[in-house]
């Protein structure tokens, strides 16, 4: 995760749950593409922003100690578009944690509906099961992460610098 | 009440659909996680997730999927092969599995055919005992 698609916490209960927003702005060039004169967020970019969510959430829960990674997506269904101008609140909660992994559940809503759902699952890679040894620094959370944190008002220790 | 072998089932039945997104129909008492179900290493931390809430159980990973701690022990692999010593350990951490068709070629890449939902269904009865 080395590019930031949220923009701000506005919630933040450490090994709990969270809620992040992103604001969707005619800015973003994928959205002139998709579709063409009908622009609407990529379900696979809000897959992304659950992703961001949940996984900071999980890292936090061992102070960023682990590289949290994508490792599967349980559940992705979508109910309505999100259009320019919309702000989608990213709601993402920890069902279980473990040493090797982490499992979230988690909606996006805007305004009063509910976009989509989302369940994921995050590998603490370093305890992968085959033993295969990962670069020491934490690639995972870089110091982008620390900021988003920081900017929203969550205490954040120092990551490493992107590579 | 104390669940019995077919609720068990049922329950693990219902925790490997949603876990694999596999038909009620695929999950037998003789499927095999891996060769049958289409399960991933990710798959496995799923199910134990998921039948530590089904079941109210916890689950250390190792205690239903012990195999990874021997196949990285010399003494129990030889020429990509379980010795009799790996054999014998790996049937005492999986008490609750099958092993007779395993013996005749103990291949490590064999080992993924021991997970079947049968497997499964014990070790919850074990368990829950």
């Amino acid at each position: 995760m080395r590019w930031i698609w949220i923009d701000k916490f506005i919630e933040f209960n450490s090994g709990q749950n969270a809620v992040a927003i992103k604001n969707v702005t005619m800015a973003e060039d994928h959205l002139h593409d998709n579709f063409p004169g009908f622009p609407i967020m990529p379900e696979c970019l809000m897959i992304e922003a659950m992703a961001q969510t949940a996984g900071i959430l999980v890292g936090q829960a061992r102070n960023f100690k682990e590289k949290v990674i994508l490792a599967k997506i349980n559940k992705a269904v979508f109910f309505h578009y999100v259009r320019p101008g919309d702000t989608i609140k990213i709601h993402a909660s920890i069902v279980s944690i473990a040493p090797e992994a982490a499992s979230t559940s988690g909606k996006i809503t805007c305004g009063d509906e509910t976009i989509g759902e989302i369940d994921l699952m995050f590998s603490h890679i370093d305890q992968n099961l085959a033993g295969k040894q990962f670069p020491q620094e934490n690639f995972v959370f870089t110091d982008l992460f620390a900021v988003v944190l920081r900017a929203s008002g969550i205490d954040a220790p120092g990551l490493g610098a992107a590579q | 009440m104390a669940m019995s072998r077919d609720e068990i089932f049922k329950e693990v039945q219902g925790v490997l659909v949603d876990a694999l997104g596999v038909d009620e129909e695929e999950v037998t008492p003789e499927a095999k996680l891996m060769g049958d179900l289409g399960a991933e290493s990710i798959d496995f931390l799923d199910i134990v997730f998921r039948m530590e809430k089904a079941f109210g159980l916890k689950i250390p990973r190792e205690e239903l999927f012990p195999a990874e701690n021997i196949i990285t022990n010399k003494d129990y692999i030889s020429n990509g092969k379980l010795t009799h010593l790996g054999i014998e350990e790996l049937r005492k951490r999986m008490p609750h599995t099958d092993f007779n068709a395993f013996v005749d070629d103990p291949s490590i890449s064999k080992i993924g055919d021991l997970f079947t939902v049968d497997v499964l269904v014990n070790f919850v009865e074990g368990k829950l005992k």
